[in-house]
């Protein structure tokens, strides 16, 4: 995955939308590079089992570092149709590659309006700018 | 992340700024949580040396002939029979016996034979300790003739560096003209800082520390802080030194079974429950607390502070309940993943009935439930040398 092609949501999700072959959209999903820097330390990452139904803005998962632990919020409704189970037991390739071997889990889209709400990759490296 | 300019700054501020030190607030000063990794900065702390600034550490300074007597009366430990350099760990309790800080207490001569005393409180409670002994001092005590007590605070003026690890002696020797290698643990001494860069100046250094290793705290002026602090990381490139942030400062003293104010410690927790019984001389000078302490000690205790080591990966921490039979038995007071067990580890209090080596409990984490056992504490012990 390009970063700059990418979408966006606030809690640091990167979302990329492709068409399946029964034309249905999926999203993939995983975490920015610029959230992974500022949790470091990575221990546990729990993501949930497919067919799970989704909610945007809603927790499906968390990723626990040293620190402090974090929700990995949904940047869509849907229903989780793939997890990435190996990203789980390779925290260090997670951090690595966060937009390759490292996405978290893909999501068959249940209403394409939804996408809207996200934001590209200009207005995402914004918000950063902002919270670094 | 962007911190507001009201917070506090220690004299190093702008070096950590430069060097990619993450800032957060901490207990009202602008800290570096981190310049890297906390994993790497806690694993070269146990295995080599790293260095902290505490500067936020409240430095408070006693004088005179009364100075004795009037922290004996302020403190839960013995001070009037420290021994020159001796420093003790203590606490201040108040009226009730509830813990309103833990200290360290150090006993020095400054280079004219003065003596006097360092009290090293935490930067959460400074503020409060100071009215504290206020309240204590009255004018005409601190100038009774003859046993008068010059009391000041002397954060600001001195920056403190923790110097942790086992090569601490290696890297701090040649800055001090003090026998390190010959310096017991809990001993210090006023020293003179040998860096051209230090202008002459005195400070004080002491083997004590908050991780578990062995290691020094060395109070230097702040004028020259940020000169002493770059040759220490000069000078230690050889020994693998790394600046550590306060994370691992936490992750640290977690793993050394070290309670932490505001977590373990707090005013509604007196120090027998706490299993800080040893630092309370109840025998001695009457200090606030010590009618209340003695009561509590004769009592059977309603809880204790236990460790809890998780056998999954997820972190319990503040908050989280303990469950005995779906019954909640306490609480956790802190908790952080170990880098060196490899595994959660967690303190807090739970009924004293419960508290048993072995048994096995349920943490309430963020709504599901995780097992863990109750552990000895401390999680982590240094090999001594030679011992």
């Amino acid at each position: 995955m390009t970063p700059e092609k990418l979408l966006y949501s606030k809690t640091h999700e990167w979302v990329h939308v492709e068409t399946d072959a029964a034309g249905a959209k999926v999203a993939t999903v995983g975490l920015s590079t610029f959230a992974l820097k500022a949790l470091t330390d990575l221990v546990f990452l729990d993501l949930p089992e497919v067919g799970t139904d989704v909610t945007a803005g809603s927790p499906f998962g968390e990723i626990e570092s040293v620190k402090a632990v974090s929700d990995l919020n949904s940047p869509v409704d849907g229903q989780i149709v793939e997890v990435n189970t190996a990203v789980v037991d390779d925290l260090e390739g997670l951090a690595d590659d966060p937009y390759g071997a490292g996405w978290l889990v893909k999501i068959k889209i249940a209403d394409e309006s939804g996408l809207a709400h996200l934001m590209d990759h200009a207005a995402y490296q914004k918000q950063c700018e902002c919270e670094g | 992340m962007n911190t507001p300019s009201a917070l506090a700054r220690t004299p190093l501020y702008d070096w950590h700024c430069a060097n990619g030190g993450r800032m957060i607030d901490f207990a009202g000063w602008s800290m570096p949580v981190q310049y890297g990794s906390i994993m790497d900065e806690h694993n070269t702390t146990r295995s080599a040396v790293g260095i902290t600034d505490i500067s936020h550490m409240g430095r408070l300074r006693f004088e005179g002939p009364g100075a004795a007597v009037f922290l004996a009366e302020l403190l839960t430990r013995r001070v009037a029979d420290m021994a020159l350099g001796q420093v003790r760990y203590s606490l201040v309790t108040n009226e009730a016996g509830g813990i309103l800080d833990d200290v360290l207490v150090g006993y020095y001569h400054n280079s004219y034979g003065q003596p006097y005393y360092v009290l090293v409180v935490n930067a959460s409670n400074r503020l409060k300790i100071v009215k504290w002994i206020q309240d204590h001092l009255s004018e005409e005590r601190a100038n009774k003739p003859g046993e008068e007590i010059l009391f000041t605070d002397v954060t600001s003026l001195w920056a403190m560096f923790a110097i942790q690890g086992p090569m601490s002696v290696e890297l701090l020797q040649p800055l001090v003209d003090e026998d390190l290698a010959m310096m017991k643990y809990y001993r210090g001494a006023q020293a003179q800082i040998l860096h051209p860069r230090a202008q002459r100046q005195g400070g004080i250094v002491s083997r004590t520390g908050y991780t578990g290793e062995d290691g020094f705290e060395l109070s230097v002026g702040a004028t020259v802080a940020t000169a002493v602090w770059e040759a220490l990381l000069e000078q230690g490139k050889s020994l693998g030194v790394l600046p550590t942030g306060l994370g691992c400062r936490d992750t640290l003293r977690l793993e050394a079974g070290m309670p932490l104010y505001g977590h373990e410690l707090s005013e509604s927790i007196n120090p027998i429950e706490a299993g800080l019984t040893f630092a309370c001389h109840l025998v001695g000078y009457d200090f606030p607390g010590r009618d209340a302490l003695l009561a509590i000690k004769d009592k059977p205790l309603s809880r204790v502070r236990i460790g809890l080591e998780s056998t999954g990966r997820r972190v319990a921490r503040e908050g989280a309940a303990i469950l005995l039979n779906d019954q909640k038995i306490g609480e956790v007071t802190s908790g952080t993943f170990s880098p060196t067990l490899q595994r959660p580890i967690a303190m807090g209090y739970i009924g004293a009935e419960h508290a048993e080596v072995g048994r096995e409990v349920l943490l309430d984490i963020r709504g599901r439930k995780e097992s863990a056992r109750i552990v000895e504490l401390p999680f982590y012990s240094r090999q001594k040398k030679g011992k």
